[in-house]
């Protein structure tokens, strides 16, 4: 068999989506962004419907999306891209409207925004990426930084009794009657990440149903931030990240699943 | 003939917002304007026209779901008061950068803080010079009457479209909360139809994907579009100012007043000319673009100017820059949610100009 022979349509098990752009990814290597952007983008091909979504991505390292994404795009300020999406959906209920958000965008300056619009049960895709930390603004500690973890203004690791404790927003959202599918995800090896892609398919598929929010938030890692190489983040991720944020659905077809037992 | 009615001013502007063909309105309660988000709840303005009409959990979320909607080329508004429409600051300043079309009612009240419910014209720096970060302005009408806030939700709307900007009807709890008779104007259609060219409606096969944003992290990048928003407010000075003169021909002594201001100056001129003082009254209706040529070319002819406004003297800088040193000018104006008499406002002109320049 000769390389011509090999080469050819029917043996692809793998091409680009063409809606990613040509443009260079702005992220480090390794980071969990560019992963989760292409699943968004594959999902949206494979649907067939680029022609009606509409994207929103606020402040945060993904602050750039619309470089990286084909399809016509909002940039809009920290926090507020659920408001942002409610007035797009609610003057084109037809359209397929979706945020991509960063911990400190959606769970911290945002919070308000995000519980409002899932609570108002407003039929959009909300893709939620919780790394840990503020990836932009080069390290900071986020809403969903775990106890003891460091980051550069938690130098000592995070200190629960004068800083607080870390945010589960997705188990607090899942409790709103307004949202209808709340899953957590992660994108740190080839399993997790075709489950977080089945996962985002579900959730832009919901649109159809008019049935309120469909929540993913994909457990990413933040090397850069967390001063970790890209391998050393993932192994890093799975052993802290996860132990304080389960991946798993939490809530499917607006039912709440039972704790533990995950899908 | 259009249809009369009776109404408060934030009623005119809700069933005018019906009638301009507007999409959505977003807000959240405040006093003294909650009259709009009730009157567009109750006319159930979805069955009229298909608008869409939604109470906010804040005043941040709601001129963000402007944004939004905004983003997609419809017609779309918000209303508040002073409070409130500190807290829209952030979103409008986005809105101003992405060179968005919207419609922001803010019927003052007085400040500073939560202040008081009652009316007051101490938001004019913040409408007129920006309000938010940046270099930016905001295209703002300033009704004084009913009528005029019916009719300059549609005024508002063609020009927010014609310059892709923001625009701001600057009224005051008076002109909101007072009932007078109206004719409205025919109700026109909503539109269906965007212009490709930059709605984020969806990228179609036929188009490039269009990105509404204001980043440019490039500073060369962001000075040129800065160039290019300065270019669009100058060609708003040219072709879009508008206010009204009243008894200016023969006048010895100006008052300039917009609002709720100039309807109690109106008055202020009868007094005065009664008395024998040649009083006339110039009425900012676009505080930006503002009159300034108009005043400069009335600072020949007039001997004094008082600027009344209910603040402690915010559009008398403008008014000064415009008449640049020729002529005296003062300021009178009860503030923090008083509302000055005409009688007041006549002494104050004869204290301030009349009998220094005479
Ligand atoms: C009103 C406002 N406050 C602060 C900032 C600065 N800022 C930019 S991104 C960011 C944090 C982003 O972190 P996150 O949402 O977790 O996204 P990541 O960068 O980690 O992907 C902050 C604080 C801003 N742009 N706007
Ligand atoms: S700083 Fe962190 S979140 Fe941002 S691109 Fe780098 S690794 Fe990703």
């Amino acid at each position: 068999m000769n390389l011509e022979e090999i080469i050819r349509e029917e043996n692809i098990v793998y091409r680009r989506t063409p809606l990613l752009t040509d443009k260079a990814l702005s992220y480090c290597p390794g980071c969990g962004h560019g992963t989760t952007h292409r699943l968004i983008m594959e999902v949206i091909e494979e649907m067939g419907i680029q022609s009606d979504v509409i994207g929103i991505a606020p402040v945060g390292c993904s602050v750039l999306a619309y470089e990286f994404m084909d399809i016509d795009m909002i940039e809009a300020a920290h926090g507020r891209a659920p408001a942002v999406a409610t007035g797009i959906k609610r003057t084109w209920p037809g359209k397929y409207v979706f945020t991509y958000q960063g911990d400190g965008d959606l769970a911290a300056i945002g919070t308000s925004e995000t519980i409002h619009c899932c609570n108002r049960g407003e039929n959009i895709t909300i893709i939620f990426i919780n790394n840990g930390i503020y990836g932009m603004t080069g390290g900071q500690m986020a809403p969903t930084t775990i106890p003891g973890m460091k980051s550069s203004t938690s130098p000592f690791g995070r200190d629960t009794a004068m800083m607080g404790y870390p945010l589960k927003i997705t188990e607090l959202i899942a409790q709103l009657p307004g949202t209808y599918y709340v899953s957590r995800q992660s994108v740190h090896t080839p399993a997790s990440v075709r489950k977080a892609k089945k996962a985002i398919r579900k959730a832009f598929e919901n649109q159809k149903l008019n049935k309120g929010v469909s929540f993913v938030e994909v457990v990413s890692n933040c090397n850069s931030g967390w001063k970790m190489t890209p391998v050393q983040a993932n192994k890093w991720l799975e052993e802290n990240m996860l132990a304080y944020f389960p991946p798993g659905d939490l809530k499917v077809d607006g039912q709440l699943v039972e704790q533990g037992k995950t899908s | 003939m259009g249809e009369i009615r009776l109404m408060k001013g934030n009623e005119a502007i809700a069933e005018a917002a019906i009638r301009a063909g507007c999409d959505a309105y977003f807000g959240y309660p405040i006093t003294p304007q909650s009259e709009v988000l009730e009157y567009l709840m109750a006319e159930k303005p979805h069955e009229r026209t298909g608008m869409v009409v939604l109470q906010a959990e804040s005043e941040v979320a709601a001129i963000n779901m402007v944004y939004g909607a905004a983003c997609t080329g419809k017609k779309v508004m918000t209303s508040s008061s002073s409070p409130g429409i500190s807290l829209m600051q952030e979103g409008i300043s986005y809105i101003a950068g992405a060179e968005l079309p919207c419609l922001i009612v803010n019927v003052v009240r007085g400040g500073p803080g939560l202040g008081t419910i009652q009316p007051s014209q101490a938001d004019y720096f913040q409408a007129t010079k920006g309000g938010g970060h940046g270099d930016y302005r905001l295209i703002v009408l300033a009704p004084s009457s009913v009528q005029e806030m019916a009719d300059f939700v549609k005024l508002a709307f063609d020009l927010a479209f014609k310059y892709r900007n923001p625009a701001m009807i600057l009224s005051d709890g008076v002109i909101g909360q007072m009932m007078e008779k109206i004719e409205l104007f025919e109700p026109i259609p909503r539109v269906n139809e965007f212009d490709q060219s930059w709605v984020t409606t969806g990228k179609t096969p036929d188009r490039q994907r269009n990105i509404i944003t204001s980043l440019n992290l490039d500073p060369y990048l962001q000075e040129e579009h800065n160039h290019h928003l300065q270019e669009k407010y100058a060609r708003m000075r040219r072709e879009d100012v508008r206010y009204e003169a009243i008894a200016c021909d023969d006048a010895d002594y100006l008052f300039v007043a917009y609002g709720s201001s100039a309807r109690i100056c109106q008055k202020a001129v009868q007094l005065a000319r009664k008395k024998g003082i040649k009083a006339g009254l110039l009425r900012p209706i676009t505080l930006f673009p503002f009159p300034e040529k108009i005043l400069g070319d009335l600072s020949q002819s007039v001997k004094g100017m008082l600027a009344v406004e209910m603040s402690a003297g915010q559009m008398v800088e403008d008014v000064r820059l415009a008449v640049n040193g020729k002529i005296p000018v003062e300021h009178f104006g009860r503030f923090g949610g008083v509302v000055h008499s005409p009688e007041e406002v006549l002494e104050a002109l004869e204290e301030k100009i009349v009998k220094p320049v005479v």
